[in-house]
Parts: structure tokens; sequence; C-alpha cells
């Protein structure tokens, strides 16, 4: 059963136009990633998918219910974690769950238990007395998955669900995420410009410029780049580059003083080609595509990082100056 | 319906939780109405008392204290929907089903909830100010609080529902409580001042519910509001405000329903 149908929905605020007509269906008990650089228009296909935001174009379907014309119905049947807290953080956790469980009128013979089984699985039931202006930011993350399980909905959506968070704490998150398909049978929604987390997906759709360019299986979508990845460095890559395309006939993408190319059966392709390029070879590697390479394939570029934070960027001028 | 009595639930009991939870909130809302209080009665106390004999001066502003305690409660709390919306709290609630103008009417509930306690909780000094309670008093002051309260609730939601940025708020305070404050005859009755300023506090909805206050505690000593040659009662006063108030509250609603 599809529990998310998405037909052409078209955003556009003013002149912009953030989402461009798309299409997908989700199913029951799949984790459905949308994986695209900031802006994409990952977050308002969300907004129009949870009735925050009424779609310009085209239709949406949640839980077999319309999301312009029956949005109550939609509100009630989703669950849903979004990029920023959205905790009231005077309130200890008990009693934000209890302000949700009284808005979604969930009966009170159902509440207690349910309670108990969420705050357990992401392991906050004993600080659940506690407000949440002393939680850290992976502790709220966490709190907002189980309110939002907490009305049994057949749809979780996640935007953005491990952004900002240490690496302990998101795989710590996906643990969770894991463990509640399998025992709710739910769908899950997510979006995400982790290349790492979207592996986690059923099914991937990459969005970009608010157009999905691909939608496929993680390793469906690595197959489609064409074989493995082999990157070079050399004394001229400008030649090499040329070299490449005039007599491989590979098309070699150039970045960050590296070239790429993908070739089947790289193994074999490598000792033949070493021994035969006529350039100097500074490095050579090889990998398997990852979602990265799909991305660069797909749109030719990387997803563009936006939230680089100050440490990152001193690493990378350290780089730059050949640490 | 059932629904739309429901949402207003949820949302004024999730402002009562707060308002108990947040006591540095509930102290701060009694400091200045009492440092005004006894600052403005040490220092004007024999100036103004001239010009009403018969009337002490503390006995003639602790009414408006009274009030402002609940001006000041109630336009805050309603001005608190920018923060919920700010802290993200505001999404959660609507994606829920609960229904868009039950969260206003019942942020409006909650937080006139608070603020006429809040007022009533400022009774405990009135035999320190030498002002007589009884149950009379008490008994026709909750409904004039409440009325005042909703009124100036949906003052501060109809400014809150629209706006984005918490900068919004310290004006606020400047433009719309403290004119509202200081034209209001809290502190000085309204006769014999200035037009300008005579006309102004009567424009001033504030103005009514104050003096109705003032009235239910000191009777006739203290006449109404004289407007185009009518002194106002306390009934009529009341009414007034009231019909402000729904005014208000039924623009706040239009206009958050509006911007979803």
């Amino acid at each position: 059963m599809e529990v998310i149908k998405a037909k052409n929905l078209v955003k556009r605020f003013g002149k912009l136009e953030a989402v461009k007509g798309v299409s997908f269906g989700v199913q029951e008990g799949e984790i459905f990633g949308f994986l695209g650089p900031n802006g994409a228009g990952k977050t308002t296909t969300i907004n129009m998918l949870c009735t925050l935001l009424a779609p310009t174009e085209g239709e949406a379907i949640v839980n077999g219910f319309n999301v312009t014309r029956e949005r109550d119905q939609v509100r009630g049947s989703i669950g849903l974690v979004f990029q920023e807290p959205t905790l009231d953080d005077y309130l200890t956790a008990e009693q934000n769950l209890r302000f949700h469980a009284y808005a979604y009128s969930i009966p009170k013979k159902t509440l207690e238990p349910r309670m108990k089984a969420l705050l357990e699985m992401v392991e906050l039931w004993d600080r659940r007395k506690e407000k949440i202006n002393t939680y850290s930011g992976g502790m709220k993350r966490r709190l907002e998955i189980a309110r939002g399980l907490l009305h049994h909905p057949k749809v979780l959506f996640l935007d953005e669900p491990t952004l900002g968070l240490d690496p302990q704490t998101r795989s710590r998150i996906w643990n969770h995420i894991h463990e509640l398909r399998k025992k709710e049978n739910l769908a899950i929604f997510m979006t995400t410009h982790y290349m790492d987390e979207a592996e986690n997906c059923d099914r991937i759709a990459v969005i970009d410029h608010g157009e999905i360019v691909a939608l496929d299986t993680p390793d469906k979508l690595k197959d489609a780049v064409g074989g493995d990845v082999v990157t070079i460095k050399t004394e001229d890559n400008e030649k090499a580059a040329r070299l490449l395309k005039d007599q491989y006939n590979f098309q070699p993408d150039q970045e960050n003083g590296t070239i790429r190319f993908t070739v089947p059966h790289g193994e074999e392709f490598l000792p033949g080609f070493v021994s035969g390029f006529p350039l100097r070879l500074i490095s050579i590697g090889l990998h398997r595509p990852t979602l990265e390479d799909v991305f660069l394939k797909l749109t030719g570029r990387a997803i563009r990082e936006q939230e680089v934070s100050q440490m990152q960027n001193l690493k990378r001028r350290m780089r730059m100056r050949g640490h | 319906m059932v629904k739309f009595f429901h949402s207003i639930w949820v949302i004024a009991y999730r402002e009562f939780l707060r308002f108990i939870q947040d006591r540095a909130r509930m102290i701060s809302s009694f400091t200045m109405p009492v440092l005004f209080l006894v600052i403005f009665g040490a220092g004007f106390g024999k100036l103004i008392g001239q010009m009403m004999p018969g009337v002490d001066y503390i006995q003639f502003m602790y009414p408006g204290i009274l009030a402002m305690t609940v001006l000041m409660t109630s336009i805050m709390s309603g001005v608190s929907i920018v923060w919920d919306r700010e802290f993200g709290f505001l999404k959660e609630v609507l994606v829920s089903p609960l229904n868009r103008s039950g969260i206003l009417l019942g942020k409006a509930t909650g937080a006139a909830g608070i603020a006429v306690m809040q007022g009533l909780i400022m009774l405990v000094i009135a035999p320190f100010v030498g002002v007589s309670l009884s149950w009379g008093i008490v008994l026709g002051l909750i409904p004039l609080l409440l009325i005042l309260s909703i009124s100036l609730s949906a003052l501060g939601l109809l400014i809150g529902a629209r706006m984005r940025s918490q900068q919004g708020f310290q004006l606020v305070m400047q433009l719309v409580i403290f004119p509202m404050m200081f034209l209001s005859g809290i502190f000085f009755p309204l006769t014999g001042v200035a037009t300008w300023l005579e006309v102004l506090s009567k424009i001033n909805p504030v103005t009514y519910g104050i003096d109705a206050i003032r009235q239910v505690f000191l009777g006739s000593q203290v006449a109404g509001v004289t407007i185009f040659g009518h002194t106002m009662g306390i009934i009529e006063s009341a009414l007034l405000v009231l019909g402000v108030g729904i005014v208000l509250l039924i623009g706040a609603v239009w206009s958050f329903n509006k911007q979803e």
C-alpha cells in the first residue's frame, strides 16, 4: 500500500519556483529519502505533505487523505520531526509529551504504556522529569522522535533528523529509526544532505533545483554511475583530462586538483592504465561509487556544503597550505 | 464544536502549566507594580493628595496598580506567541489536529486567566496600603479583571500574531504598554489635566477598565470618567472594554488564521 502519493507537486513563492513538479510514492514500512543540497526544495516538499504549506499546483495523498482538502485527518495521522527543535523549553519532557497527547486526543489508557515504551526506546525515561532547557541537542531530537510517534502515526517525517549532531548521536538516532521500522511497520519520509545517512534509505529520490533527477534504491543508483570511480592526480591535470577524453573515451570531471572518471571493472583496468599512461601520475585511487558520485554524475557538481563550520574551514585552509 | 473547545482547553492548559513552572516570570511581574506603588506613593503622595481631598493617594493608586499588573501580564502573555514561533513550539501546535481559531482563543484564555490570578494575588498587599477589602469588592473585581485581561491579551495576540522576530518585543513594551499605562489614570486623576492628555486618555480603553476597578474599591469617593458630558458607571465602562476586546479578539483570530 502506498502511504504517500505525490502527483506533480509545485510550490511557487512569488517568482521563485521552489518545487517544480515532483511525483513519487512511498510504500508502507519503507524508508524513503530525499537527498539534495540545501535549498533544493526538500523542506518545502515536506511542508506541503504535512499541510503546513498549500501546494501551488498538483496534489498529494497522505494515508489516504488529501493534503489540501483533508488537512486535519492528515495532521492526525502523521508524525513530524523538524530540523529545528519544536519543544517547549520551560516544560519537562513528560509535560511536552502529555501536551502532545492532549492535542492529538490520545486516550489515557494507551498513553501511559506508549509513553514509557517510547521514552525507554530513546533512552530518556530516567530524565523525563527534567526541563527541556537542560537537554542537549541530541536528547531533544530523540525526544522529538518519541513525541512524533506517540499518537501511532503511519508515516514519520524527519526533516534532516541528525543535522548538527555529533557522529555518535547520529548513529544512535539511526539505530532508533531502524528499530522503529521493524516494530511498527512505519513508513519514514526523510530529507538529508548527508550522503552516508542516505545509505540507510530503502529508496532515494535525488532532488536538485526543485526537481527529482533520479529515484531508486541506493545500490541501483550507484550502479547507474557505470562501474568504479578512479581518481587520479597528475603533474598536468589539464593535459591528462584531454588525454583521457580523446584517447581513452572517458568523461573525466576535474575537482579540487583531481580528475575522476568511471570504468567498469576498475581492478582489472588499473594495472594496464598505470603502465600505459603517458603523463607522470602523482596519485591514483579506486573506489566503488558512493552516493556522492551519484550526485556528481547526475548534477555535474558536488553537494553544496553550506553549513561549513569554522573548524572545517580552518581544516580546509590548513589542507590548502599543504598540511 | 467539541474540537474547538478542546483546542482552547489544551492550549490554555499549557499556558497555565508554563506559568506555574516559570517562577521568575511570576515574581518579575509583581516587582514593577509594587515598586511603582511604593515610589510614586512616597514621592507624589502629598502633592496629588491635595488635588483630591478625602482620598489618600496610595488608596487612589492601588486599584490602578492592580490593573497595571493585569495589563502587563496580559499583553506580554499575548505577545508571547512570538516566542512560541521563534522557539519552534508554535510549529508543533500548528501541525497538530487542533483547531486554528481554538489555538488563538486558548492562548487568550490562558493569558487572561494568568493575568486575573496575578491581579488577585496583588490583593495580598491591600491591607498594607490601607485599602479595605470585602467579599463584595473581590466578587465585583473578578469579572472586571477578567474583561480587562481578555481585551488586553487580545491586543497582545493581535500584535504578536504576525510578528516574526523578538525584536518587536521591545518595541511593544515602549510603544504600547508604557503609553497605555501612563495614559490611563493609573498614577493621577484625569480631571484638570491638559486637554491633549485628557483626549488621549479617553481614547485609551484601559482608562475605563481602571476607572471601573477604582470605583469598585473606592465607591462614590471617585467620580467616573466623563465622556461627552456623560459620566461612565462601572457596568458601562466594563461593557466598553469588553466591546473593544471582542473586536481585538476577532481581529487576532482573523490575522492568525490568514497567515497559514
